[in-house]
C-alpha cells in the first residue's frame, strides 16, 4: 500500500462493462514525508475520496478486491483516506553524519588459501 | 493504471493461439497534462480504440480480468477510452 494525493479525475464513457459507475482519480504518489515521488497514475476509487485528499492505494490484482464480487480490470485502487500520519524517521542529514568516513585500508587481504585436493594436477 | 496515447498497431501471425483475434496496439504513456513519458508498451485492445486516442491501460495480472482476456497470456490491456482528464 502506498500514500498518495488525489490531484484530479478522469472521465471515460467507453470502458469495461464491469467498471460502470467506478470513479477514476489521478493520484500523485507520495513519500511518508509527503514529498512527491514517481509518476501520477489513475486509480479507481472505493472510498469516495475527493480532490486534494491524502489517501492510500494498492497496486496489483488486489486492487479489484474492494469491488467484490465484481472483478473489474483495475490494477490501482484508492482503499483508504488518511486521517493522521505519524512518521518518526531520522532526517537524511543526520544519517549522512552518522556514517563514518572511510579510512585507508592498511592491512593486506590474506593470500588465498590453497586447499589440498582442490585442483588435480595431471602428469603429462 | 496509466494514461497512454495509441501510436500504432502490431501485427503478429505466429503467436500464442489464445491471442488470436486480439487487436494489439502500441501505446505511448502520457502524463495527465498530456506530455509524453518514457517508453512504449504493446497492449491488447478490449474497447475498440484506435490510433491517436487517449486511453486507460491496465498492467499486470489485472489485465487478464479485461473482457475476453481470461486465461490468456496478456499483461497489458486497454480498458477505457478517455473523454476528459480534470486536474485540480
Amino acid at each position: 500500500m502506498y500514500l498518495g494525493r488525489v490531484v484530479g479525475s478522469v472521465w471515460a464513457t467507453i470502458k469495461n462493462a464491469s467498471m460502470t459507475g467506478c470513479r477514476m482519480l489521478v493520484v500523485q504518489p507520495l513519500t511518508p514525508e509527503l514529498r512527491n515521488t514517481g509518476k501520477r497514475l489513475i486509480c479507481t476509487d472505493s472510498t469516495g475520496a475527493g480532490a486534494g485528499e491524502l489517501v492510500y492505494w494498492v497496486r496489483g490484482k488486489e486492487a479489484s478486491f474492494p469491488f467484490h464480487p465484481a472483478e473489474p480490470p483495475v490494477d490501482t485502487t484508492v482503499v483508504g483516506i488518511v486521517d493522521e500520519l505519524h512518521v518518526n524517521r531520522t532526517p537524511l542529514a543526520e544519517v549522512a553524519a552518522a556514517i563514518p568516513v572511510p579510512v585507508e585500508v592498511q592491512a593486506k587481504a590474506p593470500a588465498p588459501v590453497h586447499r589440498k585436493g582442490s585442483r588435480k594436477v595431471q602428469a603429462c | 493504471m496509466i494514461l497512454a496515447r495509441v501510436v500504432g498497431t502490431v501485427v503478429a501471425t505466429r503467436k500464442d493461439p489464445r491471442l488470436e483475434g486480439k487487436k494489439l496496439l502500441i501505446l505511448k504513456p502520457v502524463s495527465p497534462d498530456g506530455q509524453d513519458e518514457n517508453g512504449y508498451v504493446v497492449s491488447v485492445d478490449t474497447v475498440g480504440s484506435g490510433v491517436g486516442e487517449r486511453v486507460i491501460a491496465v498492467s499486470g495480472s489485472s489485465a487478464r480480468l479485461a473482457e475476453g482476456c481470461k486465461d490468456t497470456p496478456v499483461d497489458n490491456a486497454i480498458i477505457g477510452i478517455v473523454d476528459e482528464v480534470h486536474l485540480d
